[in-house]
């Protein structure tokens, strides 16, 4: 395989490992991403998906080995990075409208207050641009917190994108969706990113839903961390390597892939 | 002179209104006129005060109360004015003019909060603890001070007429000096608000804005604590925002309105109690209290009315 020049890379992560208090997240992390990828990144709860982007994000630093994002050391702030936090939802009353969610990716970091005129106005335009693209225009104006998880996460993503990011960090985007949206989410991520050829990654629980728009999977258990294609990662041999005990992955009639094995490992933990 | 006037026996005329409440002590009654009722109000000095001080707490209160009630801070803006209170009680016990003590006990107690964040586990018992200690220093102040129940009333209800020309003058300085400061900080703090998560990570500097925020808001209590005094804060601070963040879900709509609401509710409980002999801060709170009422059973109606006609088609 030919050596990539880091700066190619949109993520880069040599050797690297993150303790927090006295406990190892992960170690040992080689994990190369390259501009326009579509990653997943998956493992069991508490496995350290979300202290990855953490670190990615400049909130989380390494406890050992290097890190890049695009070129550079993480800091917090960059105007390069689109987030999605994991969250629940907005509270049913919060008194904001979906348009103004997105208007703040814009420009929520700038002092003062906007005034009306023609720049206002061109900001809006952006605004309505994006919400076309998420094909959220029509409840723009409504309250966000009387809208369903779908409906919201279509805000997210384009308060996120409306940047112009060169990479997007997803946190549990498709948490609390409907099996539509679970669908739809990933499709229209997919769609928007490889537009402006932005690198996603997307964290979640279940790689199903996103196996038809995934180029990569990012795979984290017991500490330990591998990238790869789907068909390369989710093999019986390389997480039976990962989880360091014999798992075994079953594939459905629709091509579903299932991990099966970690119910004994979690029920009787000592007997391997 | 004090802002309550607490340091002289206490308001001329609104003890004379104490004392012979059916006496007409202005000299005019209430016509239907209300163009000449407003110029007959204004003829007195004191009225003038009252409407100049009350339109401006009113404006900063419906600005900063917008924030209030969307960072779930109406707990702790009112805590805040319980705090105050030790605050303008120990500076009357010293002889100092009580709006120092109350805006030095605020900012102090706020940049406390601020500094805690606002996810803190425990933040409102913290709070809460806090804000009992300091009501039992203010209650130890008043008994250093001779003359306890009417300095306990004003600050406890508010004495908006007994407001001085320099009370006005220093409502006004902190007006502008709050609505500055929440003019740079809108944009970023409504991000912060709203999405902090997301704003901490594009980099807006949550925890500062957090800080600054709970200054300013301290400021604004200090000043409401004139209208409507500790106990009836919410009055303006809260009920206003909390009816316009129901009527629209535009930011700038909704302060708009939770200004004009905080404005009308001051003026027309001042120009009531003109000529009835109940303390202003009755009608104030009644005005608010039965707009929101009102707000909220038409929301319900209207709720239950689409869903009808929805069902019905």
């Amino acid at each position: 395989m030919q050596k990539k020049n880091t700066t190619d890379l949109t993520v880069s992560l040599q050797d690297a490992a993150v303790q927090l208090d006295s406990r190892i997240i992960w170690d040992d992390a080689n994990v190369n991403v390259e501009q326009g990828e579509f990653v997943a990144v998956v493992g069991p709860n508490g496995s350290g998906k979300s202290t990855l982007l953490r670190v990615l994000l400049g909130l989380q630093y390494l406890s050992k080995g290097h890190v890049k994002v695009l070129g550079e050391t993480p800091h917090r702030g960059n105007k390069l990075i689109g987030y999605v936090p994991q969250r629940r939802t907005f509270e049913p009353d919060m008194p904001i409208r979906g348009r103004d969610l997105v208007m703040m990716g814009l420009e929520g970091l700038r002092w003062g207050f906007a005034l009306p005129g023609p720049a206002q106005h061109r900001q809006q335009k952006l605004v309505d641009e994006i919400l076309q693209s998420v094909e959220a225009l029509k409840y723009a104006d409504r309250p966000i917190g009387q809208l369903s998880g779908g409906e919201q996460q279509r805000f997210i993503l384009a308060q996120a994108l409306i940047g112009k990011p060169r990479l997007l960090l997803l946190d549990e985007p498709l948490a609390n969706l409907d099996l539509r949206n679970q669908i739809a989410i990933p499709q229209l991520v997919a769609k928007l990113a490889s537009a402006d050829s932005t690198t996603v990654l997307l964290v979640t629980h279940d790689i199903n839903p996103l196996l038809p728009v995934v180029d990569k999977v990012i795979y984290i258990a017991k500490g330990n961390m591998v990238i790869g294609k789907p068909e390369e990662v989710i093999t019986t041999e390389t997480l039976s390597r990962l989880y360091e005990a014999p798992v075994e992955v079953v594939r459905d009639s629709n091509g579903r892939l299932f991990v099966v094995g970690l119910e004994q490992e979690v029920a009787h933990p000592h007997e391997h | 002179m004090g802002v309550y006037h607490l340091m002289a026996t206490i308001n001329p005329l609104s003890s004379l209104k104490n004392l012979i409440p059916n006496l007409t002590i202005r000299g005019t009654g209430f016509s239907w006129n209300l163009v000449a009722d407003v110029l007959a109000q204004f003829q007195y000095a004191f009225m003038q005060h009252a409407y100049m001080a009350g339109i401006i707490v009113a404006v900063v209160a419906g600005i900063v109360g917008y924030f209030v009630v969307l960072r779930s801070l109406s707990f702790a803006g009112h805590a805040l004015s319980h705090i105050g209170f030790a605050g303008a009680t120990g500076a009357v016990a010293l002889g100092v003019n009580p709006i120092y003590g109350l805006l030095v006990f605020t900012v102090g107690a706020a940049m406390g909060m601020g500094f805690m964040g606002k996810r803190i586990y425990g933040r409102d018992v913290v709070i809460g603890i806090v804000l009992a200690w300091t009501l039992g220093l203010g209650v130890l102040f008043l008994s250093l001070y001779t003359g306890y129940a009417t300095e306990a009333y004003a600050l406890l209800f508010g004495e908006i007429l007994g407001i001085s020309q320099a009370d006005v003058i220093v409502t006004l300085i902190a007006g502008v000096v709050t609505l500055i400061a929440m003019a740079i900080m809108f944009r970023p703090l409504l991000f912060a608000s709203v999405d902090g998560d997301v704003a901490e990570a594009r980099g807006v500097p949550v925890r500062l804005l957090s800080i600054l925020f709970m200054v300013v808001l301290a400021i604004s209590v200090s000043e409401a604590v004139q209208v409507v005094g500790v106990l009836l804060i919410f009055a303006l601070l809260v009920t206003p925002p909390a009816i316009a963040e129901r009527l629209t879900a535009h930011p700038i709509k909704a302060i708009g309105l939770s200004v004009l609401l905080a404005i009308l509710f001051t003026c027309i409980g001042l120009f009531i109690s003109f000529y009835l002999p109940y303390p202003v801060s009755f009608f104030i709170t009644t005005l608010a209290f039965i707009t929101y009422l009102v707000v909220r059973l038409w929301a319900y109606v209207r709720q239950r009315f689409t869903k009808l006609t929805s069902e019905a088609v």
